[in-house]
């Protein structure tokens, strides 16, 4: 499988991430080389083989339903770019 | 007292013991190293003298009290990949511009709980992708070794490159570093110092920045294996904010140094003779193989057929991981932000000024895997090549093997700015090739150096342990430092 600029361009959309047309066009020959790389997997017989979720055999530890941790608004909005009394500031989204 | 900063951790902590001097004076040794020779590496991102100091006099009043913890007063490097509370923590990466948290990661509270002193960030690959530590927003890091009769500037390795090199040039103790894919294994192996990436769960993932969660694992990178020993201990423990971490006693590894290896089973991998491999690696493998062999350990060959996969099942696998995990720096809650013309303009354009190159492309990767009508054909597919890569390891160790010993790295550090290795990024990923099976299968791997190369350039070995058995290469590992010696470079700066 290979990728084509409009398949770049649509992925850089979804990924949220701006590209100019010299970008675009340089990265269409970077993802077929990792494409190209790695196509090698499709080789391998994986019938009857579970994909790997969890490389320990680890059973997710329960905890009460309670909180444990708050009241740090302040330090929550600290690194924030634009704030207004603990909330973040974002462009209108909605008209 | 010039040369407080030759002394590694264990030679630190008697010294200190002895009142031969203070916490503040090797701190002090310390930043002056790194006032007079960080320009010329830029391994350190951001130096904390002030916090330093006051780490070291709150670790000698401690010890006038009487509580001595199993760091107290000794100064190290810190990844920049480690939240540190208050102080710079960008993961070398433009997008997290003047990120400093409000909170500390399990990691390095644990040291501090141990008493040790931060002296600063350390510099590495932007969010740990890259094997030269050149994706770095803060530009690349100095080798403090270079080939013989050379003045070019070699790469440290990466991604803790900044930390293998200011582990070698003496510009801090000991430095914690991070591994998804050989990120402390090939730049210890770069520097002539020993790194271990534990088994994954050893160590809380908790406030270290995310590249790709099923990989990540903290380690130590340090002067020689028992100093090694002595960070791991520190830095690993269970804890209740990851979920991974593995409820199991950290043993003391320091322990398990100078036992014997006399009858413990040593696999050798056929599949790690790769095609192409420079004369000399296969010559140092050798000269291990015998040093074991020396010392009364029984080498078998052994077989992990599936090992050429795993390189290219982890092109999937991490990308799609770090493009996840990276989708949480849009320009709102930290860091960098561009404004744009609405807010899916002002998150592209923050994105895109604010990742570098390699993050970018490994991003792209991942979501394109990821993206609907691919998923099977490639991360589906890269999972079930990773079951395969960890039965391998599982049926060789069931079959009695208690360590596996390869090569550390494909080759010798390379030249900074290397134009075939910027032209083409299948051909940097290489570097990773003996590693990241180990991750892939999330086993403990240590990285250690057991001599040079024709350029006298040093050249490590890798030894590979079965899960939470970091013990066996420990000691595994001292005997081929034994046998090999240590190597430190010659100082030209």
């Amino acid at each position: 499988m290979s990728v084509d600029l409009a398949t770049v361009k649509r992925v850089a959309r979804l990924a949220r991430i701006a590209v100019t047309e010299d970008d675009a066009n340089r990265i269409v020959g970077e993802l077929n080389g990792i494409l190209g790389f790695v196509e090698q997997l499709s080789e391998v017989d994986v019938s009857g083989v579970e994909p790997m979720t969890s490389v320990t055999p680890i059973t997710m530890r329960r905890r009460p339903d309670a909180v444990t941790d708050g009241d740090k608004a302040d330090d929550i909005v600290a690194n924030a770019p634009l704030t207004d009394r603990n909330f973040f500031l974002v462009p209108k989204v909605v008209e | 007292m010039t040369e407080l900063t030759s002394l590694t951790i264990a030679e630190a902590r008697e010294k200190l013991k002895a009142k031969e001097f203070t916490a503040v004076d090797l701190t002090q040794a310390y930043l002056d190293a790194i006032n007079a020779a960080n320009g010329v590496f830029n391994a350190y991102i951001a130096v904390t003298p002030e916090k330093a100091i006051a780490m070291a006099k709150a670790s000698d009043e401690r010890r006038a009290a009487g509580t001595v913890g199993a760091l107290e007063g000794i100064p190290l490097g810190i990844k920049d990949l480690f939240a540190t509370q208050d102080v710079h923590t960008q993961a070398a990466s433009h997008i997290l511009d003047g990120f400093k948290p409000k909170y500390e990661s399990t990691v390095t509270q644990n040291l501090w709980d141990d008493g040790a002193v931060m002296l600063g960030k350390l510099n590495m690959d932007e969010f740990a992708m890259g094997s030269s530590n050149e994706t770095s927003h803060y530009g690349p890091v100095i080798n403090p070794w270079r080939a013989e009769g050379s003045n070019q500037q070699l790469v440290p390795g990466g991604s803790s490159g900044g930390s293998a090199a200011a582990v070698a040039a003496h510009l801090c103790a000991g430095a914690t570093a991070t591994d998804t894919g050989g990120s402390i294994r090939q730049p210890a192996a770069f520097t002539g110092t020993v790194g271990i990436k534990p088994t994954y769960g050893r160590c809380s993932r908790w406030g270290t920045v995310a590249f790709a969660s099923s990989l990540d694992q903290a380690g130590p990178i340090a002067r020689d294996v028992r100093d090694a020993a002595i960070m791991l201990k520190s830095m690993a423990s269970v804890d209740a904010k990851d979920t991974t971490s593995v409820d199991l006693p950290v043993p003391d590894y320091e322990a398990s140094l100078g036992q014997s290896v006399r009858g413990m089973k040593i696999g050798i991998p056929k599949e790690y003779r790769v095609e192409g491999m420079p004369e000399e690696i296969e010559k140092l493998w050798s000269q291990g193989i015998q040093w074991l062999k020396d010392a009364g350990a029984e080498i078998v060959d052994i077989s992990l057929p599936h090992t050429k996969y795993a390189l290219p099942a982890y092109y999937i696998v991490a990308p799609a991981e770090a493009s996840s995990n990276l989708a949480r720096y849009d320009g709102v809650r930290y860091g960098l932000r561009v404004d744009g013309k609405d807010i899916v303009d002002m998150y592209e354009k923050t994105r895109a000024a604010g990742f570098g190159t390699e993050v970018k492309r490994r991003i792209m990767i991942g979501t394109y895997v990821l993206s609907a009508g691919y998923y099977d054909a490639y991360y589906l597919q890269a999972q079930k090549v990773r079951t395969l890569i960890k039965r391998d390891f599982e049926t060789v160790f069931h079959d009695g093997v208690d360590a596996i010993l390869t090569p550390a790295t494909p080759s010798s550090a390379f030249g900074v700015a290397d134009e075939s290795l910027a032209a083409d990024p299948v051909k940097m990923y290489l570097n990773d090739i003996f590693t990241v099976t180990v991750n892939m299968a999330g086993l403990p791997g240590i990285a250690v150096p057991a001599g040079l190369d024709h350029k006298g350039l040093p050249l490590g070995l890798q030894l590979i342990g079965k899960p939470f058995e970091e013990e066996t290469l420990f000691r595994t590992a001292h005997i081929i430092e034994q046998s090999a010696g240590k190597f430190t470079p010659s100082k030209w700066w």
